[in-house]
């Protein structure tokens, strides 16, 4: 066809005519068309393993209630009230129940929390807003070989290095704040660091760089309109930080210190190491020994025998498993939350 | 009556700032520059522990080349061959089987089902997985291998055991580096008309490779040094065993336990014993560290340009 000449009568039909698009032709390989072999093995492995990961989630939870269903039922004790000794050498008539355990798994990793929150905070608010740029990578690198030390060396620092360190200050807190229950001579020696003090203490040091990192994350991501109009204000640094970077970092601040919390409350060996067990009842002091559902666990795991035994202790795993699920759940909503806002 | 039109337009002179705005900025720079201080002395306290007292074990040469068969608590000498060994294995088996199941998830998540209910389900899957505490994981292997198919405890066990520890990790340092590689690259290859999955295999994969390897090795380095699947799925055995599948086997941290337990603090044979294995330990994961950062250099996408790499 030729170009009709617009000075031409009628030309304008021509240039009016509805021009014949082209039909699409799916060429892509992965369309409706036929797929390769390859193709589709690639895909199905793909596909494949990400069943399977869904699955092995689904089975922790199914294998665990199964396992733990027939001990249960032969639990003469309330299994959620039931504090003291675990008897469980008698099948046919077992005494065992969370309720000491979760008291004390719930107050280490809460002193740990504590205790590392606003370390945390200074933290990710000195790399986000104080640092020279030159040494935050570093400085933060440090920070996260934190959480590179396993956790038996933490155990072992803990009760050999730093309990021998921290025992005037116990016996300081004992002598001295006695009588606020929390410094309360426990069921543990104070001198002799197997407490809920020296564990929270190590407790607070592994989940520091947790909740510094998932912090940091976010505070870094404080737009840069905001801290420039607050600076345009006359904000000092502080208050920069106080007006933009906190408001706007919250929920990461909470979402990271719910991910430590649910380290704290799943951390086994540092303290199973540290802790002094005991039979003796758990008073919410600091000076307290005890287990906690992991250390409960490990302590007695290589005399598993039979399957009512075994049983006992994974339905104390099961309500560990749904206790740090809770969390980080909380932990993922706060930043979800965030995102839609 | 002037009003205040009729003054002259004076700039206002600038106000220094308040004592107490003044004070709080610095109260505010003195405790954050110290919580930094706070954190890094566990960090150097921990480290320089470990260096000055596992030093006395590790100089030796048999350290590194004998077992501690047939040693006691009152009998020095003997190595943590056996425990070197054994969490090398255990490291290895789990790494074999997490790798490849950790990458495909991650393709899944990134190149086909992100968006799909399967896609996430196992999103949320991996989330989870991620908060299993160690005992749990443990505890459901000690529940579906040993009590359910009726295995013996064996290395194995906590191999399949840290591979659920490992699992997220990789699928989430994967995710992470595919996520970034830009589509360019994947529109361009689709255009040549090379298949799906040969862009996956020679366009993205090696494009994120370098960070997909430093994410591996950290995973390696954080399930080496593991504990609790050890207490419960594996006894700790004082001499050598290559069998994964039966026996009772040695391990660096099962090592540790072992001496803590054999009067380590009062006795000091335990002692040197319990800080020699940590810092055999620390040694492992710091060699694997750095193996990830050479992996880095090694691996960085040069040909591909450096429109990403930043």
């Amino acid at each position: 066809m030729t170009t009709p000449n617009p000075a031409d009568a009628g030309s304008g039909e021509v240039v009016a005519a509805a021009s014949v698009e082209p039909t699409a032709t799916r060429s892509l390989p992965w369309g409706n068309g036929k797929r390769g072999r390859g193709d589709r093995l690639f895909h199905g492995l793909s596909e494949g393993s990400g069943v399977l990961i869904v699955v092995l989630i689904a089975a922790i939870g199914v294998f665990l209630l199964v396992r733990a269903i027939p001990a249960l039922a032969r639990d003469k004790e309330n299994f959620f009230t039931y504090g003291g000794n675990w008897v469980t050498t008698n099948t046919s008539a077992m005494h065992f129940g969370i309720f000491d355990l979760l008291q004390v798994t719930v107050f280490a990793a809460l002193f740990a929390l504590i205790l590392a929150m606003p370390v945390a905070l200074g933290i990710a608010i000195f790399l986000a807003q104080y640092s020279p740029r030159r040494i935050t990578g570093p400085l933060a690198y440090l920070v996260d070989l934190l959480a590179a030390v396993p956790s038996i060396i933490y155990g072992v620092w803990g009760l050999y290095v730093l309990a021998p360190r921290l025992r005037p200050i116990a016996t300081w807190l004992n002598e001295h704040l006695g009588w606020f229950f929390l410094f309360a001579t426990g069921n543990a020696s104070v001198s002799g660091g197997g407490t809920i003090f020296t564990a929270g203490i190590v407790l607070a040091v592994m989940i520091l760089p947790i909740i510094t990192a998932v912090t940091r994350e976010v505070f870094i991501k404080t737009p840069q309109s905001h801290i420039e109009a607050a600076l345009a204000l006359g904000a000092t640094r502080w208050e920069v930080v106080k007006t933009t970077v906190l408001p706007f970092g919250r929920s990461g601040y909470i979402s990271g210190a719910m991910l430590g919390l649910g380290r704290a409350l799943g951390e086994t060996v540092a303290l199973l190491i540290i802790l002094r067990g005991t039979q003796a009842a758990f008073g919410w002091s600091l000076f307290d020994g005890g287990y906690t559902f992991a250390t409960k666990i490990a302590a007695t795991a290589s005399e598993f025998n039979n399957q009512y035994k075994a049983g006992a202790y994974i339905a104390a795993g099961l309500v560990l498993f749904l206790l740090t699920f809770v969390v980080n759940a909380m932990a993922r909503a706060a930043v979800a939350g965030k995102d839609t806002r | 009556m002037t009003s205040i039109l009729d003054r002259p337009l004076k700039a206002r002179t600038f106000t220094a700032l308040s004592l107490r705005r003044r004070l709080a900025n610095a109260i505010a720079t003195v405790l954050v520059t110290l919580s930094v201080a706070v954190a890094l002395i566990p960090l150097v306290w921990v480290l320089y522990s470990v260096v000055a007292k596992g030093l006395n074990a590790v100089r030796s040469s048999e350290w590194w080349t004998h077992s501690q068969a047939d040693m006691t608590a009152f009998l020095p000498g003997g190595g943590a061959y056996h425990a070197i060994v054994g969490t090398v294995m255990q490291g290895l088996v789990c790494a074999i089987i997490s790798i490849p199941v950790g990458i495909f998830v991650a393709i899944y998540l990134v190149e086909y089902g992100g968006d799909t209910p399967l896609g996430k389900l196992a999103t949320f899957a991996v989330d989870i997985l991620t908060g299993v505490p160690s005992i749990v994981a443990a505890l459901f292997i000690y529940a579906l291998c040993i009590a359910t198919l009726g295995f013996p405890r064996s290395g194995f066990a906590v191999s399949l055991a840290l591979v659920l520890l490992m699992l997220p990790v990789i699928v989430r340092a994967t995710e992470e580096m595919l996520r970034i590689v830009p589509a360019d690259l994947r529109e361009a290859s689709f255009a040549l008309g090379v298949p799906k999955w040969k862009t996956i295999t020679r366009i993205v994969l090696p494009a994120g490779l370098s960070g997909i390897i430093t994410g591996v090795m950290l995973a390696l380095a954080r399930v080496m040094g593991e504990t609790a699947p050890l207490l419960i799925l594996v006894g700790y055995s004082q001499a050598m065993n290559f069998d994964m599948f039966t026996g009772f086997m040695g391990s660096l941290p099962g090592m540790m336990y072992d001496q803590t337990s054999a009067g380590a603090g009062a006795n000091p044979i335990p002692t040197d014993r319990l800080w020699g294995a940590a810092l055999t330990l620390i040694l492992l994961i710091a060699v694997i560290n750095v193996a990830a950062r050479v992996g880095v250099k090694v691996f960085a996408p040069e040909t591909l340009g450096r429109s990403f790499s930043g």
